[in-house]
């Protein structure tokens, strides 16, 4: 399995009205991996998100899921192929409960969403793995609570469980911590180590103390180009990250980014 | 009922979740305090119990059986029609988030379709009322294909551009539709039982109408309503979910035509003529300040908004009346302006807060 590139992404380019936001971007994403997207804020990460996910069309370039072309393909393409995304701000469905959520997106496999004259009674089927889902993220007592009144740390909770719902092959976490406070920081961090198994999990995220408790490779992102690309470690002492991040100074990024 | 939880900021809605004082903010909302059944899609009635919903159902089938004692029988056939037309609305408009100002090209096609095969076949009126309906199905597959690409105004936008060309076509092609003149004598035929008399049409009449309202309501509640309801509140987070979000509105919508071609049809046998106004703009019109007044996403408030208004404009005429519109026209601003649930959804909203008072006392 290792070396194994499940997410492969060649020469990626997407122009906005000639303004270049991702620039011939390379990335291998092996399976079973944490892999985090960094940079300062404009370096593309998230329009290369939106790129990966189908929700942009690339310019130029090539995107490889397993092997498979899925260059260009829209969005509910990519989530049925296995990738599934949660989004940087939160993006849940308002009025209905936390259980509705689970059982919308673990019935979206099963073509039962076309069954418009059998009774929604049919979802009960997916009962257990809905309370199962719901324990990983912490929220077995929230689930008949809508959406629209969860506090901000579940909501989020909530988005991690519905995108594992997919049981995708790589899960994509748009800044999985953004808005949060440290507890919740925490919990986050424990969450995506609990989730991470078995799975590959790309993350953009900003909080590089996030980072370098969850992700084996970085990669560093500036003015949509790939800066350097490595582990932790070996990322938050090269130079050229350091200037991308403060000009120039002496510190480690983790030490300032905090 | 989302505006009041907006208002909500997570932390207080999260820290005192079980507390009475969050529950009276939020009393519009289903109380968090009973967790005992999820709640529905079907907002209005969400935290009802079990036992109130059949009684509702029992309440909402003894109106039918009795509305043509009641009232006028033309009249009541009228209100079954619309209530039907005003139902297909509300599943694009409160269960999709969809508003269609095109409707009345499948209200107005089924009719003439259903008056054609009434009159030249010869069909009994279910049959005919069948075929109609089904050519407003087959209608509604390329206008919504070109129109589900479109969201809010635009959306609109495209339905009324589409019902006026097929206004057009109806009023050109006179030797099939006969113009102004519009269809004349429609029968009713029916396995040779007499149905001239309105009140036994009625009745005749009413198994296709409960029929379409259950297909109205199941659709809602099965899982395919489910994924409306997602794509509803949230089109982008449903597609990442990996629902082909143009499929299911295309469905939904050719669902809805068929729903208001049988309205159509009826309103065509039951008239015994089909003129060009079914077609007109002012149809569509007339079905979304239907849906607007009952209570939209509420499947219920269509058949109050159709009953009202239908009932509202008999007298008015009846009066000699003469600017109806002038007088529906300002009951929708009202509406609008003041009660935006309209009459179910602020009626059901009401319940729920005295619920909620109750059980706070005891």
């Amino acid at each position: 399995m290792t070396g194994q590139p499940l997410l492969s992404v060649r020469g990626l380019t997407r122009d906005f009205r000639g303004f270049r936001a991702v620039d011939g971007v390379d990335l291998d994403v092996t399976a079973g991996s944490v892999h985090a997207l960094v940079g300062p804020n404009g370096a593309g990460k998230t329009t290369l998100f939106n790129l990966l996910t189908g929700f942009l069309r690339p310019s130029g370039g090539r995107i490889a899921l397993d092997g498979r072309d899925v260059t260009g393909l829209p969005p509910e393409r990519m989530a049925q192929l296995g990738v599934a995304r949660s989004f940087q701000i939160t993006s849940l469905f308002p009025r209905l409960s936390a259980r509705e959520h689970l059982e919308l997106a673990l019935q979206s496999g099963s073509g039962l969403g076309w069954r418009f004259w059998r009774s929604a009674k049919l979802l009960r089927r997916y009962r257990n793995r809905t309370e199962e889902l719901l324990e990983l993220v912490g929220l077995g007592a929230h689930a008949d609570t809508t959406a629209d009144v969860l506090a901000y740390g579940r909501k989020r909770a909530l988005e991690l469980a519905i995108a594992l719902a997919l049981e995708p092959k790589v899960l994509l976490l748009d800044e999985p911590t953004a808005g949060m406070g440290l507890e919740d920081v925490d919990r986050t961090v424990d969450l995506i180590g609990r989730v991470r198994d078995g799975r590959t999990v790309v993350l953009v995220e900003h909080n590089m103390s996030v980072v370098g408790r969850v992700a084996d490779r970085v990669t560093v992102l500036r003015a949509g180009r790939v800066l350097v690309e490595g582990t932790y470690q070996e990322v938050r002492v090269d130079e050229r990250v350091i200037s991308a991040y403060l000009g120039t100074a002496a510190t480690g990024v983790d030490d300032v980014a905090r | 009922m989302t505006e009041r939880s907006r208002v909500v900021t997570p932390e207080v809605a999260a820290g005192a979740g079980a507390s009475a004082s969050a529950s009276a903010e939020r009393s519009a909302e289903r109380p968090a305090e009973r967790p005992a059944r999820p709640p529905s899609v079907l907002g209005a009635v969400a935290g009802a119990p079990t036992w109130f919903r059949y009684a509702l159902l029992a309440v909402g089938l003894g109106v039918a059986l009795w509305l043509p004692n009641g009232l006028y029988p033309t009249v009541a056939v009228d209100i079954a029609c619309w209530a039907l037309f005003a139902v297909s609305v509300d599943l694009l408009l409160g269960f999709t988030g969809l508003l269609s100002f095109g409707h009345a090209a499948f209200w107005g096609t089924s009719a003439y379709v259903t008056g054609l095969v009434a009159i030249h076949a010869g069909a009994p009126f279910p049959v005919a009322v069948l075929g109609g309906a089904l050519a407003a199905a087959a209608l509604a597959a390329p206008i919504g294909y070109l129109a589900v690409r479109r969201t809010g105004i635009y959306f609109a936008m495209v339905t009324l551009a589409f019902a006026q060309m097929v206004y057009y076509v109806a009023n050109e092609w006179r030797s099939v539709t006969r113009g102004e003149n519009g269809l004349q004598g429609v029968p009713r035929e029916l396995a040779g039982l007499d149905l001239t008399d309105e009140y036994y049409f009625y009745y005749a009449a009413l198994p296709i109408v409960l029929a379409g309202l259950f297909a109205a309501w199941r659709i809602v509640n099965s899982p395919f309503g489910r994924v409306l309801v997602g794509i509803r509140d949230n089109p982008a987070r449903a597609r990442a979910l990996g629902y082909p979000v143009h499929r299911y509105k295309l469905t939904v919508f050719v669902l809805s035509g068929f729903i208001a071609g049988l309205g159509g049809g009826l309103f065509a046998v039951g008239h015994r003529f089909v003129a060009l106004d079914v077609l007109h703009w002012t149809t569509s019109g007339k079905a979304v300040i239907m849906v607007v007044l009952g209570g939209i996403g509420t499947l219920w408030g269509g058949l109050l908004g159709a009953a009202v208004l239908v009932r509202l404009e008999d007298w008015l005429s009846f009066s000699g009346f003469d600017t109806i519109g002038l007088v529906t026209g300002g009951i929708f601003v009202l509406v609008v302006l003041l009660f935006r649930r309209g009459i179910w959804g602020s009626v059901a909203a009401l319940a729920q807060r005295l619920a909620a008072g109750r059980r706070r006392d005891s």
